[in-house]
């Protein structure tokens, strides 16, 4: 017989299907490569953190024992369970927004720390679920709901700051590598180290349509155009512009967190 | 929650209606275009897409991975031993 369900069913909370994000955003397809990383792993052993915003939906959606915990603070939630209990193997999910604005001391202080973390940072380039507000990711003269006439300020590179904070696995990929980016996430869950994903992802609703999208198809079709794999790039060249440079960005050894506070015990 | 399957010698393609938003990712991306918007409304007033050529489908996992909305998804009938 041949099952009829979804191959990932066991993996999502069925009951809250279907989920609340948009048609043709992102996350649901960001989160599906995350499921079929996770298939395989001793899932007793996993939680799954996340903070607020539509990205952070997605600890409703995933069959783990997932937190959905106050806006930014992901990160030092996961910190707390990961300490407390080193066999978890924790992953912290979060926007642009809830990650590298409101949160963005707790990650570069985890990265420094190369605590055992595997964080995902969903990046659509802008605060999605309050409405389309500019974000620290928002490219330069794009338009949102708080930058109507376009974006004056410059965004961050969050790659390049992960692996200038002490991150030792750093991959960037789009919604649109599913393959890669579902490998470059069972390489993540896996490292023993704080690991980075930046999924450069879509967000139709409040930022496509004020800067030209049709849909998002049509985001998803550009971001695909324009995407180029580089491993281990020179992080100087890998600033979003005309071009997305993807791949794996650092893989490199250090003692982790974990390691250190172990030796003094 | 009304669940449509095409067949064919090399699996099964299932579609959840309801699930799906109509964004178009599955119809766009198949490689050989083999499906298509179908004139079925759902409750949430998408149309879903249909598989209107069976024999020509490859039972890839392209729509499955890239569906947002875990609404369409294939079975080998036998795995091979490599993804086509
Ligand atoms: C302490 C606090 N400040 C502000 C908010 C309002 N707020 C909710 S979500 C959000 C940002 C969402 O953007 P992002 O994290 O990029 O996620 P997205 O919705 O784009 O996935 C903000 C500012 C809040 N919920 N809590
Ligand atoms: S508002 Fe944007 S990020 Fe939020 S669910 Fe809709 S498309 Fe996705
Ligand atoms: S399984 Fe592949 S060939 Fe068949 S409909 Fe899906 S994408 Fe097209
Ligand atoms: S990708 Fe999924 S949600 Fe989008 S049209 Fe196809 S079945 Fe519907």
């Amino acid at each position: 017989m041949v099952p009829q369900e979804h191959p990932l069913e066991q993996l999502l909370r069925s009951d809250r299907m279907p989920h609340i994000w948009c048609p043709g955003c992102g996350l649901g397809t960001d989160l599906g490569c995350y499921l079929r990383a996770l298939s395989g792993m001793d899932l007793d052993k996993v939680a799954f953190v996340s903070g607020i915003g539509c990205s952070g939906r997605a600890a409703g959606y995933v069959a783990v024992d997932s937190f959905h915990v106050t806006h930014g603070r992901g990160i030092p939630f996961a910190i707390g369970l990961k300490v407390a209990n080193p066999e978890l193997t924790v992953t912290v999910w979060g926007g642009d927004g809830d990650i590298f604005a409101i949160g963005g001391n707790h990650f570069i202080h985890a990265a420094r720390r190369n605590i055992e973390l595997n964080v995902i940072c969903i990046n659509n380039a802008i605060y999605g679920m309050t409405g389309g507000q500019v974000a620290p990711s928002t490219p330069l003269r794009a338009k949102t709901t708080t930058t109507p006439y376009g974006n004056y300020e410059h965004p961050f590179n969050f790659s390049y700051m992960a692996a200038a904070s002490g991150a030792t696995y750093v991959a960037r990929w789009t919604t649109a590598h599913t393959k890669e980016l579902t490998k470059s996430m069972r390489e993540a869950l896996e490292w023993k180290g704080f690991s980075f994903i930046e999924v450069i992802s879509m967000c139709p609703t409040t930022f496509g349509r004020r800067n030209g999208f049709a849909d998002g198809l049509e985001m998803l079709k550009d971001m695909k155009a324009r995407s180029e794999v580089k491993n281990f790039p020179d992080l100087e060249d890998t600033d979003i512009g005309e071009k997305i440079v993807v791949g794996k960005f650092v893989e490199k050894e250090k003692r982790s967190y974990l390691e250190e506070v172990k030796q003094w015990r | 929650m009304s669940m449509k399957s095409w067949q064919n010698q090399r699996g099964f393609l299932f579609l959840k209606e309801e699930r799906c938003k109509g964004c178009g990712f599955c119809i766009d991306l198949c490689p050989k275009k083999v499906l298509r918007q179908s004139e079925v409304m759902n409750a949430k007033g998408y149309h879903p897409p249909e598989l209107y050529d069976v024999e020509g489908c490859i039972m890839c996992d392209i729509c499955t991975e890239i569906c947002p909305d875990f609404a369409i998804y294939r079975y080998r009938s036998k795995e091979r031993g490599k993804n086509a």
